[in-house]
């Protein structure tokens, strides 16, 4: 028999089903975003999991409810056996998306792609023309390879959603990447204000956009909305710094999505490895529904009886879930606090005022993503 | 709500978006980039029309034969239904031919 599962504080909780699975493939990518999200500590390729083991992990995922996967990274196209995960993703009964940067995936190769099931291509995008788009990635090049990509996923046909991820740096440019998506035909846009963990928490003073580009980004994506009904949908994750309440992360803890980082290792999210004391079970030692239905990680935060005051006594509870787990470890030291984002958080006030000194820097010098040398 | 969709258009399920059976819940979805949304008997009848060469007037025609409804009643509903994805990019429209 197996145990009733419990919360961090040993409360009953109901394990629900999960419907999208991020499989991040590698860690390896071409460009140095200055927020990626791939962790601090990258995965090596020797730590990869291999083809086969990825195809298990899609048939038991398939098995466990899930019905669309996103494979990610990294740089997905890094890996030359690409075409056979998402081929096994798809003969698992997968809906198979493929988030790329575009770059190092030729004409052929997504051809290769395309007979293999991908369903739909997401593809990221950093900034505006040469300059901008090459200085954030921290790549050469990357702006004229990426159109080339793009015109191919036209070409080819696939369904294409424009990932625009915005922060000091770019979001007055978003106008005319909306006109991109547009001009490139794209189905949907997603316009995702930097979450600031990893990476991107290294960066803040360049990253951190101000109120003002805060107020004009939403001001834009309201009337583009109006404008493109019917043509093209607009995603829109706010700057949750200038916020009241926080964003309902991952929909709940937990709920309806899970991750597999390169090395096998299975995650409620793809930041909660910033959360020192949390342990992880792997995809080469346990099964999916193990781990799903009866790992401590898994969990930990489900339901709400984990949560402290003020969420506890709150009627927003089952709403935004006391926010982000991992935003709390990183700002109030704390998984189990309220998420600070929130304006009920007693520290709230001060951060803020922190945000605020943040996007008035006078600095765009990045730390951009690299593996560490010599480990 | 101002409709996206008029009786002669013929509306489709374009490419990357497709109906499926989620065998784990025992329930239909419409599997579209990013997003699979669950389909009540309704929707399933409507979205199984699709067929990219009938216009919603024809297919309502159709659906009120079958279940021995009201045709008015049934084009407004599927205008309303089509509409919201429409909006959301998972039903895309042509005019006749």
């Amino acid at each position: 028999m197996t145990e009733r599962p419990r919360d961090i504080d040993g409360n009953p909780v109901t394990p629900g089903l999960p419907i999208a699975m991020l499989a991040e493939i590698t860690h390896r990518c071409p460009l140095a975003c200055p927020y990626c999200s791939n962790p601090v500590e990258l995965t090596r390729v020797g730590l990869e999991l291999p083809a086969t083991d990825w195809a298990r992990a899609f048939r038991q995922a398939a098995d466990l409810g899930v019905l669309q996967v996103h494979i990610s990274g990294g740089e997905p196209g890094v890996r030359r056996d690409l075409a056979d995960i998402v081929a096994s993703a798809r003969e698992a009964g997968l809906y198979v998306n493929l988030i790329t940067s575009g770059i190092g995936i030729t004409r052929e190769r997504l051809q290769d792609l395309d007979r293999a099931g991908v369903d739909h291509v997401q593809l990221s995008l950093q900034g505006i023309r040469p300059d901008m788009a090459d200085r954030i990635s921290g790549h050469p090049g990357s702006w004229n390879k990426k159109m080339a990509f793009a015109e191919w996923v036209t070409e080819i046909g696939f369904p294409l959603t424009i990932n625009a991820v915005v922060h000091r740096q770019n979001m007055d440019r978003l106008p005319d990447m909306i006109q991109l998506a547009e001009t490139l035909d794209a189905r949907r846009i997603e316009v995702a204000t930097v979450q600031f963990h990893g990476w991107a928490n290294l960066n803040r003073k360049a990253l951190m956009p101000t109120r003002e580009q805060a107020a004009f980004a939403r001001q834009i994506v309201n009337d583009a909305r109006l404008r493109l009904r019917g043509r093209m949908v607009i995603d829109y994750v706010p700057a949750d710094h200038h916020a009241i309440y926080p964003k309902a992360c991952m929909g709940g803890w937990a709920t309806t999505g899970l991750n597999i980082a390169p090395d096998g290792s299975v995650l409620p999210c793809h930041a909660a490895q910033t959360i020192p004391w949390m342990t992880f079970d792997n995809i080469r030692d346990r099964s999916l529904r193990d781990i799903w239905m009866q790992s401590d990680a898994f969990n930990a935060f489900r339901g709400t009886e984990w949560m402290p005051e003020p969420c506890q006594s709150c009627d927003r509870k089952t709403v935004d879930f006391g926010g982000c787990r991992c935003q709390a470890m990183a700002l109030a030291g704390n998984a189990r606090a309220t998420d600070p984002v929130c304006s009920k958080s007693p520290l709230h006030a001060g951060l803020v005022a922190a945000a605020e000194v943040e996007s008035q820097g006078d600095t765009d010098e990045m730390v951009y993503r690299r593996l560490k040398k010599g480990r | 709500m101002e409709p996206l969709i008029q009786p002669q258009d013929i509306p489709y399920l374009p490419r990357g978006v497709r109906l499926a059976d989620d065998r784990v819940r025992g329930i239909r979805v419409l599997q579209a980039p990013e997003r699979a949304m669950q389909l009540d008997q309704i929707g399933d009848a409507i979205l199984s029309e699709l067929d990219g060469q009938r216009s919603l007037a024809a297919i309502a025609r159709a659906l009120a034969e079958r279940y021995q409804a009201p045709q008015n009643q049934i084009a407004a509903d599927m205008r309303d239904f089509l509409t919201g994805l429409i909006e959301r990019r998972m039903v895309f429209v042509k005019a006749a031919p």
